[in-house]
């Protein structure tokens, strides 16, 4: 990695912070990309629409580009926000996977992988990568295990989660429904966790009504689950404008 | 005391500016974006309708074309809004922009050409309702965000214009206006003809409004059209469901807040007069005697 002296840093950040101001350049874009994240009693669920876009000029790139990266056959890596950010953060994961299985001779489990990214993430406190991950695989008990990050780096082991664009429609629908909150009449909290193939009707049914009300959202759904067997794929369309 | 006399000065009145410049200081934020971005207290935004909206002239008559989204932001408010305003019985509006400013400035010029349809006694002229939106749209300098597109017949035949919120005007056999615009014009400049008939116009404002609604974000669900023709005017709304909802596989049920604490109070009040309605079959149906007075 290049060397930057610390002050010549801030001096090109305040810099584009200034420019930005001004209505000039801007290092990031947000490029649109929705995560879903369920963990189960023996499985772990990560879905993402497929649509790549620019929402400031209401541009679509692809319509086929799922957010959804595979770090070892059994640990799944979301990303959305600024794509250079994520292709090129993904890369160097991946590469940090592979010397780590040349140095080990065995694939980091999901811990593992869950606090390279964070540390990964902190690094750039002060100019981020412009990244919402989201980290899907099984614990060591085989339990789903679903960890969710801020673009700095902040992590959380979560039963359920959105992430993205259209996370403020999914959040308060997967509390609802998943979590059980604000539903007073029904019975207490018990066992949240929901059966495999439940859960991927929700991630499905739930992208349906995000494409409705998100402009960023549709095109299509990519939902895959990490089970003790492998990795599950689903794929459903969504609507298209 | 004499009361203060207002200044009379020709030409425009910048004193607001400031004014505006004051308030949106005191909402915390440099520029009017950075307030709306940064502060709740900033400026309300509008509703605009991110938009295709789009015109033809054929050998008989104009036909308009628009989508039917509205948008807040990255958010759909309306998945099914009209954008095809009415202006006479032989000229109609299409309108882009901030939803209220489309809406309310059709409205206006709607009613102007009325009155003026009833003082001459002739029907109006497409080129009169042009004239009336361009100048009522340069008078406010574009802060009145309408983009429009005028189509409509009359004597002298059909007629097709595009209004931008500056006020500037363009007159062309096809036209298209909105944030999907470039990818409507793809579709008429490709395929566009002198001299089509109806059919091949209607054809071809659809193929642009789909260009539109698929690959503008800011455009989408249906396809409105209205065909505007001498002896009549067609106004198909939704010309076609370009978009079907998705089916979901279950019904999801959504409970009720649990009730943690319920206190009644009585209204404490005077009474000042009281008086006893007669519904005597009501009280007889409730197993009461009917109440005198």
């Amino acid at each position: 990695m290049s060397f930057i002296p610390f002050e010549l840093k801030q001096e090109l950040v305040a810099k584009d912070t200034m420019e930005h101001a001004r209505g000039g350049f801007s290092p990031y874009s947000m490029n649109g990309g929705t995560l879903l994240g369920i963990a189960g009693n023996d499985y772990c669920l990560v879905a993402s629409d497929t649509r790549l876009c620019e929402a400031d000029y209401y541009m679509i790139y692809s319509r086929r580009h799922p957010h959804i990266w595979q770090m070892t056959p059994s640990v799944l890596v979301g990303g959305v926000g600024f794509q250079g950010d994520c292709l090129t953060f993904m890369k160097m994961m991946q590469t940090k996977v592979k010397l780590y299985q040349y140095e080990f001779g065995r694939s980091p489990d999901t811990s593992a992988i869950a606090q390279m990214i964070s540390i990964a993430l902190y690094n750039r406190r002060f100019f981020p990568y412009y990244v919402y991950n989201m980290v899907a695989g099984l614990d060591a008990e085989g339990r789903g295990a679903l960890y969710t990050y801020d673009p700095v780096g902040n992590v959380e082991r979560a039963l359920y989660r959105a992430e993205g664009n259209a996370s403020a429609i999914l959040q308060p629908f997967l509390d609802n429904q998943i979590g059980r909150k604000n539903q007073g009449d029904v019975a207490g909290p018990g066992d949240l966790a929901l059966p495999k193939e439940d859960a991927v009707k929700l991630a499905h049914d739930i992208f349906i009504s995000a494409a409705e009300r998100d402009i960023c959202c549709g095109d299509g759904v990519v939902i895959q689950v990490v089970t003790a067997a492998g990795v599950e794929n689903y794929n459903y369309q969504l609507r298209k404008d | 005391m004499a009361m203060l006399e207002e200044p009379s000065c020709p030409g425009f009145v910048f004193d607001n500016v400031l004014r505006n410049q004051h308030l949106l200081a005191k909402c915390g934020g440099g520029s009017q974006a950075d307030a709306a971005a940064s502060s709740t207290s900033a400026l309300p935004r509008a509703k605009k309708t991110g938009t295709t909206i789009v015109g033809c002239v054929f050998n008989g008559g104009v036909v308009l074309g628009a989508d039917t989204r509205a948008t807040e932001g990255n958010i759909v408010a309306d998945k099914d809004c009209s954008k095809i305003h009415y202006i006479s019985d032989r000229i109609y509006c299409c309108g882009a922009g901030t939803a209220a400013d489309t809406e309310m400035v059709t409205r206006q010029i709607s009613a102007q050409i009325c009155l003026h349809r009833l003082s001459t006694g002739r029907l109006p002229r497409v080129i009169t309702a042009k004239q009336l939106l361009k100048d009522y749209l340069f008078r406010y300098q574009g802060y009145i965000g309408a983009a429009l597109v005028i189509g409509g017949v009359d004597y002298q035949g059909p007629h097709l214009y595009s209004v931008a919120p500056h006020g500037s005007v363009d007159c062309a056999p096809y036209i298209t206006m909105g944030s999907g615009s470039l990818a409507a014009m793809a579709v008429f400049e490709s395929r566009f003809k002198p001299d089509l008939d109806q059919g091949q116009a209607v054809q071809l404002v659809r193929d642009a409004i789909l260009a539109g609604i698929f690959n503008d974000l800011g455009s989408g669900s249906n396809v409105d059209v209205c065909i505007i023709r001498q002896d009549g005017v067609e106004y198909l709304r939704p010309y076609l469901r370009a978009n079907e909802k998705g089916q979901r596989a279950a019904v999801y049920r959504g409970g009720k807040p649990a009730v943690l604490r319920t206190d009644r109070r009585p209204v404490l009040a005077d009474i000042i007069s009281t008086r006893i309605i007669r519904d005597s079959g009501a009280a007889q149906a409730a197993g009461e005697t009917p109440m005198e007075t």
